[in-house]
């Protein structure tokens, strides 16, 4: 397991291109922590982001890994090239040849779709710990380490997004092919939702059968936490509208994720495997 | 001996087109195989199988004595399929130190063989800033890494300048005094024919001949003689009954052989009949000739 992973480290890190769209990717990740010197201070308007309860335990989890999610896109063109790119260098070939199996050829992208995953998980969890850390108003053992959940979801979310990419990546085998099949998938996704809505089912319905979309499937793990907040809850109920969120993350729309992720390794395999290359 | 491969009817179809047809050989160790074929005869295809990046419609390989796995066994072999395929953005050393990660064997052979193919001196070049006969040693030198048991090789001097033919072939040549077992696909049949002791020969898929280069045909060779008195030759050699067919072409008489005789015994015979040879050779069928005359018939 180990050598795979170097093999596919020395593939990466070697590609400028790579490298630095995984480092410009890390330091999206850290500039989160810019969001707390937000402030304006017009005259009698004084407004700090930092203070308005973003940052407070448990919240800030589930702030941080929903907005930092969609730097996930610049991990999704490294993932999708280092896949094109075995197919237009026909280093694939070579590899094979070399000695690798299709078995392991995947296993070494997959677990560098995990490791991705994984590292982003860990740099969230710091970065939110330490901001938290300075500006959370609640510092309590019990009350900093609830709600992980939605790292947790985090890591599940980004492993599937991965995972699709390198699925798109066999599948169409130009980089840049790959990237607008992905967009063009968002799009088709929401048309459906658009089509389900009109022709078919309520609100509800639509929502749960979407639910099993790949792309929606991974967004509804963590859902939209703004409402949340409490600054926008008041206001909610000053206006006389009361916000009823369930926000938690269910067990099935992990299940969900897993699900495709599954899927699409097992996929991206197949095809490899009936492919001659 | 040792066998290395055992091809068993060997079949692939791309849709209506059947690129390898119940095709059979063996290679043992320590010899230097050629494939030859015309264009399209399928010898890519049968490489491609053998190498695990195609797959077969029926048929049976086994590498080895059948135990190990293709990919596992492959770790043992050196291949390189036409173009030289390699990351173009890595140096030569780091495309080798990966492919040492992939075969599992440690890096220090890199140097060793770097000097063989004459680019250690480019060592820390891109690969995209290679030439394209740099980029087929480069080939050569990690196929080499791993000192396998069998170095297999595609059309290696396709599209070189005759420097760089000149260049592989004495690699080829080096690396086949070293015992190591060679299986050279090519069209180029000089090439073969100076490099390889056994040959396979294929067309439209299907094989034609499989077993040592000087068997290919069961023929005795040829005399190309001259003299004063050429009609008078060529009475006296279609009266003998070694002689099959003879031939003369710009003052050349060309006499296949019927049965063994050397060329002494000839110039003897001869002699003894009043006729003094200006010219006389014995020769061989070229393998281009041999090839030419099988490829024909069939």
């Amino acid at each position: 397991m180990v050598r795979l992973l170097q093999i596919e480290f020395i593939k990466l890190w070697n590609n400028r291109a790579s490298k630095i769209l995984i480092t410009s990717y890390f330091v999206l990740l850290t500039s989160i922590a810019l969001i707390a010197a937000i402030k304006f201070d017009i005259g009698p308007i004084k407004f700090h982001l930092a203070e308005i309860g973003i940052f407070n335990f448990p919240y800030i989890w589930h702030f941080n890994t929903f907005v930092t999610a969609f730097f996930k896109l610049f991990l999704a063109i490294v993932i999708v090239s280092m896949m094109a790119n075995e197919y237009s260098n026909k280093t694939i070939k070579q590899n094979l040849i070399d000695g690798l199996s299709k078995k392991e050829f995947i296993l070494s992208k997959f677990l560098t779709v995990i490791s991705f995953a994984l590292i982003s998980t860990v740099f969230v969890f710091v970065v939110s710990l330490i901001l938290g850390g300075i500006y959370s108003d609640y510092d309590e053992f019990s009350i900093i380490f609830s709600d992980l959940e939605f790292v947790m979801a985090f890591f599940v979310k980004l492993v599937g997004f991965f995972s699709f990419c390198l699925f798109l990546g066999i599948l169409v085998k130009r980089s840049a092919f790959s990237l607008g099949f992905l967009v063009i998938w968002q799009i088709i996704e929401g048309i459906t939702t658009g089509l389900i809505r009109w022709k078919l089912f309520n609100k509800e319905t639509t929502e749960f059968v979407m639910g099993f979309f790949p792309l929606q499937s991974m967004y509804n793990l963590i859902k939209e936490p703004i409402t949340r907040l409490e600054a926008v809850q008041t206001v909610a109920d000053q206006v006389g509208e009361e916000i009823v969120l369930d926000y938690h993350v269910q067990w099935y729309e992990i299940l969900i994720v897993l699900g495709w992720t599954a899927i699409f390794v097992y996929l991206s395999y197949a095809l490899l495997k009936k492919r001659d290359l | 001996m040792n066998t290395i491969l055992t091809v068993n009817n060997l079949t692939k179809k791309f849709g209506y087109l059947t690129a390898v047809k119940d095709l059979s050989f063996t290679i043992e160790k320590g010899n230097v195989y050629g494939i030859l074929g015309p264009n399209g005869s399928g010898k890519s295809t049968t490489l491609g199988i053998i190498l695990n990046v195609v797959n077969r419609t029926s048929g049976e390989f086994s590498w080895f004595d059948g135990t190990t796995s293709t990919h596992d066994a492959l770790k043992k072999v050196g291949a390189i399929i036409e173009r030289p395929n390699f990351y173009p953005y890595m140096t030569a050393i780091q495309n080798l130190s990966l492919v040492c990660k992939i075969k599992e064997v440690s890096n220090e052979k890199i140097q060793e063989k770097l000097e063989l193919v004459g680019l250690w001196e480019r060592r820390n070049s891109k690969f995209r800033t290679y030439s394209l006969g740099m980029k087929q040693r480069l080939a050569i030198a990690s196929a080499l890494l791993n000192d396998p048991e069998i170095l297999i090789l595609d059309e290696p001097t396709n599209g070189l300048d005759p420097q760089g033919i000149h260049q592989i072939r004495e690699i080829i040549k080096r690396i086949a005094t070293q015992g190591t077992t060679i299986l050279l696909a090519s069209h180029l049949l000089d090439e073969v024919e100076k490099v390889c002791s056994h040959v396979v020969i294929l067309r439209k898929g299907e094989k034609l001949y499989s077993g040592p280069v000087d068997g290919m045909m069961a023929s005795h060779g040829f005399f190309e003689l001259r003299t004063t008195h050429m009609e008078k030759l060529k009475n006296l050699l279609e009266k003998h009954a070694s002689f099959g067919k003879i031939s003369q072409e710009n003052g050349t008489l060309t006499a296949f052989l019927k049965e063994e005789m050397n060329a002494e015994a000839l110039n003897k015979l001869l002699f003894e009949e009043g006729m003094v040879l200006s010219h006389l050779v014995k020769r061989k069928e070229s393998l281009e000739e041999q090839f030419l005359t099988l490829t024909k018939n069939q």
